[in-house]
């Protein structure tokens, strides 16, 4: 039996607008990087730290690193309960699941502490 | 669940013969489970879902490369320039092109997915026009990227 103890809002329909808003702040994010890169051939340090220390985008990356653990979370959430279930793993499938959420949100958590901290000391 | 055996489901009680208090144990899965998968011929609009899936997950592990690279490259000069002998090695580059490939794929994909949401191209045959076009484009985008940046 799965349930949705762990998912991000505990609503499938928040966690489904949730999952989407933040893939659209995402998408915007990657265009905006790669379209830096694309405008500055053969880039150097100065320009990549002037482009990622404006206020502007500090705001934007610190958005993006956010929407990031939100996003995957969401993702690695509905991964699990699909797969590591009773049908596949047996009795101790829930456990397995638990170990697995656990982990993944150490990693997220991780990514946010840095993401955080790579934009905000710049 | 102790107590009881792993070969059994548990089910709403609308779904039960036996009438009891919340979910009751009713029936046993020892019936036929057809899902050979090898043996599926799966639509394209399958594959392309399971694969927008999958670089999910491969993006969940790839972001700490990513974040990794920006990491040292912006930390001092000789960051930036490890950064820059790092991705400079054939298997490293390799990977990182393989990461943008998923990074591409989940985006081109998540459009497509958006616009579902909307109905537009929800159909049978829209869904496979659709899963043709995010693949084209994908290879599209991440060839120009390989020969950019190989």
């Amino acid at each position: 039996m799965v349930n949705n103890v762990m998912s991000l809002s505990r609503s499938g329909l928040k966690d489904f607008v949730i999952q989407r808003a933040t893939a659209v702040v995402l998408a915007l994010y990657v265009f905006c990087i790669v379209g830096f890169y694309l405008a500055n051939p053969g880039m150097d340090r100065a320009t990549l730290l002037g482009y990622f220390s404006s206020l502007p985008m500090k705001v934007f990356s610190i958005m993006a690193v956010l929407a990031t653990v939100a996003h995957a979370w969401i993702g690695m959430w509905t991964v699990g309960t699909d797969y590591i279930r009773e049908h596949y793993f047996g009795a101790h499938a829930t456990t397995f699941r638990v170990v697995y959420q656990v982990g993944c949100l150490l990693v997220l958590f991780v990514y946010a502490l840095w993401g955080i901290d790579i934009f905000w000391r710049l | 669940m102790s107590g009881i055996s792993s070969d059994s489901i548990w089910l709403d009680r609308g779904r039960c013969r036996t009438g009891s208090p919340n979910k009751v144990f009713c029936m046993h899965t020892h019936r036929p489970v057809n899902l050979a998968l090898t043996k599926f011929s799966f639509p394209l609009a399958a594959i392309a879902s399971i694969t927008h899936r999958v670089t999910g997950v491969a993006l969940f592990v790839g972001v700490a490369a990513l974040l990794y690279l920006l990491d040292i490259a912006l930390a001092s000069d000789e960051g930036f320039a490890a950064a820059q002998s790092l991705l400079a090695q054939p298997l490293i580059k390799l990977v990182f092109i393989a990461i943008l490939a998923a990074l591409t794929f989940h985006i081109v994909a998540g459009v497509k997915h958006l616009l579902l949401d909307f109905h537009i191209g929800d159909s049978v045959g829209a869904a496979k026009i659709g899963a043709q076009i995010s693949i084209v484009v994908t290879i599209v985008i991440v060839a120009a990227a390989g020969v950019w940046l190989w």
